[in-house]
């Protein structure tokens, strides 16, 4: 953790081009959500190293990137790069934009020397709070920072996007973290701002150098203190919910066939049978969120919630 | 993707100048160098870029166009290399079958302006429905492929393909892959050459295939073939990389990076062409080594040929034959052939991975025709290739089929005449019913079909990345042109029952699709509104949740719209809803269907 000094010192000579330590070429793994600007951060990183004349191969895959899907993008450089992907376990650098796609790509990391730079920012996917039963869990990923920092070589979790949003623009979160990035590497702190500035829209390039300068003094602050290993943006929806038992009950003789609980069930188990009577198909996908119980004109259905426990 | 901050200024064009390209932005910049006059693609993933790339450069220089589908594409090139142009057509692979009837004729023709087709791979299936290899095509067709490694040799084996495709008389094949297609990095960019006009090729008996014709000219493709193979031999792009070790290695394209990545010293013959290959160049290659290694993607198109040669050459055995392949795939390969030693490989630390598959945008206008196909009718549904295919996953699970592009009509057809018992649907894009759907509702009305077409309009070519087609008025370079009036053209050819529905207005939505299942034969709806993202990016102020109303019951979240989700509240121990502000269009889809009538526009936007 004495790297600090180390880019002071060598941001005082130009032309120093390496990332630290001599190993190359210089694998920098960059990760994200779709839209997020995964691969606007790859290309300064990469107008960088090509404006210090190394070699640099930039490589992503976004098919799917518009839809929210993970993106990720290889940056390699050095004297000479040959594969356009980063061998599997090599990556020097990881720098993720989300959280959950942070965990997903660190087993590339580099086991002895990695360095993992990831904002704290949750992009929940729809997929993960699909469950609609009593007490579902939301399927995010579980791992909180301190876990994440207890296994990692070298592990930095940033509050980017409330940084940014603190400055008045939450899009400059990806600007903080280059900045956090950038003392990772020995380029020129120069070098880095005027890069930034070709990159980012003219009418922003005041707010993305604060934000920069703030990643940048952020990581210098977290290598001489000890960690925050807080979760700001915590899981705070794991309350304890004691399921129930659900029980629907339908009133043949009060149902008219109109139909209307069949088409709003939100979990599709109710049906019309053949005799046009609402029937409850499948009481295993049944919820108990009572819509059925509220929208029926004739009141025919009831909907019973009764503590689990109370059952057994 | 239109604007990359550092396109190149195309003006002048003399000074050699380096820059970061991707290899689509380096094969687009070499066609322009060679002088290409005509250029026409259909969007497809990772090609795309290649012709936006060219639409960049003066009109002056060379026309560039979206075509309707690939065959169309191929078509325009062919008649631009017969007016002694030379042309271009790009696609992704899987865009060459459908090309395919028109590059199987013209590999007989020939070519007379040079006719390059660039056609991108997908191994490893990063966007695409399958993952075939299309040097197997060049075999087919007898036509050379070019395999670029990096961007550099992107730019120069694309003007090195007009040059091959004028001195011998053929198509050639660029084929790249998608992390080809995809990696940027430095290239040295020269000069346009003015490429004279050859005149139009004025010899039916090269130009018109009917059989007398065809037959003489079969066998000049097997001449043409040998003559290639000669040049071949000894051409530059052919590259032995001579070594002290006593193996040797023969690869192609991108794995060739991959190769030196891990054998850094190894003795490697780097093939510029995969088809056809120079058989005594491969012989005195192996002959100067005990073993011979084969590193290429997919298919074992080079090992078989080495092999069918006499020599034991070491290819699928070591290197899978499905996916892309990776530095870490072909080291592994290496260390079980005991030319590398394994390293040591600790376990790594690995969190719990979180799914996080592709969904529609928020405010998406296909929701709404999913969410009434599993509300309101219980069908069979044909479905087809855009970003409705993404329907298929949990909430809307809306289509039971997805073939290629086009197919859901057809294979509606099929099912009906099969005699499914439930109603059935087809859903089609825009842009894929002009690519190869209309054939099959033809087919529809003229067999009496009895199905129900959705036509999903959302104005634009949505998937690939928002392209303009013949529904959307614009052209590659947005000139404005005549606009389909999908309407009309469905009536034309038939169709008596369509409606025009708003894909924003839910309950007609579920009205116009009970009327249209109701009716006997062919129906057409067209669900109309703009995809939120291309050509411009649709926001319109958030709707909020009124948390007290709500009673979780989450129907809202069967529209899986990505700005609904979970809030930190409850109800009856089921998660409340909330609405991300910053994702959320506005649409009011979700409105809609709340049940509670708790979802709202906030006060303030009201007044
Ligand atoms: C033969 C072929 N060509 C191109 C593609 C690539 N591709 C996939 S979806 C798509 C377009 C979809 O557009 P549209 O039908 O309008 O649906 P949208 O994505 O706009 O919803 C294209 C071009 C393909 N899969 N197959
Ligand atoms: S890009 Fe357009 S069509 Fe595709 S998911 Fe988004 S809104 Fe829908
Ligand atoms: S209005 Fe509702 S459905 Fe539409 S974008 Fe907003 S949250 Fe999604």
């Amino acid at each position: 953790m004495s790297l600090a000094s180390e880019v002071a010192e060598s941001s005082q000579h130009s032309g120093g081009a390496a990332a630290r330590g001599s190993r190359e070429p210089v694998n920098v793994l960059i990760v994200g959500v779709g839209g997020q600007g995964v691969i606007m951060v790859s290309k300064v990183l990469a107008s960088l190293c090509q404006a210090h004349g190394l070699q640099v191969k930039q490589s992503e895959v976004h098919g799917m990137a518009k839809r929210g899907g993970s993106v990720f993008s290889h940056v390699r450089f050095g004297k000479q790069v040959w594969s356009p992907t980063i061998p599997k376990g090599d990556v020097d650098i990881l720098l993720a934009l989300e959280w959950a796609e942070g965990l997903r790509w660190l087993p590339q990391l580099r086991a002895e020397t990695g360095i993992f730079i990831c904002d704290t920012k949750r992009i929940v996917p729809p997929f993960a709070c699909l469950n609609r039963r009593q007490g579902a869990p939301m399927r995010y990923s579980r791992e909180t920072p301190a876990e994440v920092i207890a296994h990692v070589a070298e592990a930095y979790a940033v509050d980017a996007t409330r940084m940014a949003d603190e400055l008045g623009n939450e899009r400059a979160a990806n600007t903080v973290l280059v900045g956090a990035l950038s003392t990772a590497m020995e380029f020129p702190l120069a070098d880095w701002e005027r890069v930034l500035a070709e990159f980012v829209p003219r009418k922003t390039v005041g707010v993305n150098l604060e934000a920069f300068r703030l990643g940048r003094s952020w990581i210098e602050e977290a290598r001489r203190t000890a960690p925050d290993t807080s979760d700001p943006q915590g899981q705070g929806l794991a309350a304890a919910v004691v399921p129930s038992t659900v029980r629907v009950e339908i009133e043949a003789q009060w149902c008219k066939s109109c139909d209307i609980c069949v088409k709003l069930c939100p979990e599709r188990c109710l049906r019309l049978n053949s005799e046009r009577i609402a029937e409850l198909t499948d009481p295993a996908k049944c919820t108990g969120c009572r819509l059925c119980e509220w929208l029926c004109p004739d009141f025919a259905i009831r909907v019973h919630l009764q503590p689990a426990a109370a059952v057994a | 993707m239109r604007t990359e901050p550092n396109a190149i200024s195309h003006a002048g064009g003399n000074s050699l100048e380096i820059r970061p390209l991707t290899g689509n932005e380096a094969i687009a910049r070499g066609a322009w160098e060679a002088g290409v006059k005509v250029a026409a693609a259909y969007p497809g993933t990772p090609s795309t870029e290649i012709m936006e790339s060219l639409a960049g450069y003066p009109a002056e220089d060379l026309h560039a166009q979206w075509s309707t589908n690939e065959k169309v594409a191929l078509d325009v090139a062919i008649g631009a290399s017969f007016a002694g142009r030379r042309a271009l057509a790009a696609m992704k692979h899987v865009g060459l079958n459908v090309a395919a009837d028109a590059f199987m004729s013209v590999t007989y023709i020939g070519a007379h302006g040079g006719l390059v087709i660039v056609v991108s791979d997908d191994p490893g299936i990063h966007s695409s429905q399958n993952e075939q290899d299309t040097r197997l095509y060049g075999v087919l067709a007898t036509v050379p492929v070019l395999e670029p490694s990096d961007a550099q040799e992107a730019l120069d084996m694309t003007r090195l393909a007009f040059e091959l495709s004028e001195q011998f008389d053929t198509p050639v094949i660029v084929r790249t892959t998608t992390r080809l297609s995809h990696t940027r990095s430095a290239v040295v960019l020269g000069p346009r050459i003015e490429a004279a006009a050859r005149g139009f090729s004025d010899k039916p008996s090269k130009n018109v295939m009917i059989p007398a014709h065809a037959r003489l000219r079969h066998p000049a493709l097997l001449v043409r073939e040998e003559k290639l193979k000669e040049y071949l031999e000894s051409a530059p792009i052919q590259r032995w990389e001579k070594s002290g070790v006593d193996f040797g290695v023969i690869t192609a394209g991108t794995c060739y990076t991959y190769v030196r990545e891990v054998l850094p010293e190894a003795n490697v013959l780097k093939l510029g062409a995969s088809w056809p290959l120079p058989e005594k160049l491969i012989e005195r290659f192996c002959a100067s080594v005990h073993r011979v290694y084969v590193v290429e993607e997919l298919e074992p198109v080079i090992e078989k040929e080495v092999r069918s040669l006499g020599i034991q050459a070491i290819g699928k055995a070591l290197f899978p034959r499905l996916g892309e392949l990776s530095p870490e795939l072909v080291r592994a390969g290496f260390e079980t052939a005991g030319i590398l030693e394994a390293r040591p490989t600790a376990a790594p630390w690995t969190p719990e991975p979180m799914a996080r598959p592709p969904v529609l945008c928020a405010g998406c206008p296909h929701m709404t025709s999913f969410n009434a196909l599993r509300t309101v009718v219980d069908a069979r549904v044909a479905g087809d290739i855009g970003c409705y295919t993404l329907s298929c996953l949990d909430p809307l699970r809306g289509i039971d089929t997805c073939v290629s592009m086009g197919s859901s009509i057809g294979n509606a057809i099929g099912m009906s005449k099969a005699g499914e018992s439930k109603p059935v649907i087809a859903t089609i894009g825009d842009s894929t019913f002009l690519h190869a759907g209309l054939p099959g509702l033809i087919d529809a009305v003229y067999n009496q079909a009895n199905i129900t077409v959705i036509l999903l309009d959302n104005h634009i070519t949505a998937m690939t990345g928002g392209q303009d087609h013949p529904g959307t008025g614009r052209t590659l370079r947005r000139e404005p042109t005549h606009q389909v009036d999908y309407e009309t053209l469905v009536r034309a050819v038939g169709v008596q029952w369509v409606r025009t529905v708003d894909s924003y207005d839910v309950a007609a939505m579920y009205q116009t699709l009970r009327e249209a299942v109701a009716h006997k034969g062919v129906s057409v709806i067209i669900s109309n509104r703009p995809c939120v993202l291309d050509p411009v990016k649709i926001k319109g102020p958030p709707l909020e949740v009124v948390a007290k109303d709500c009673n979780a019951c989450q129907s809202c979240m069967n529209l899986g719209c990505p700005a609904l989700t979970w809030s930190e509240q409850w109800y009856e121990g089921r998660h409340k809803v909330k609405i991300d502000a910053s994702l959320c269009i506005g649409c009011t889809l979700c409105a809609q269907v709340c049940a509670m009538d708790c979802i709202k526009m906030p006060v303030a936007v009201v007044q």
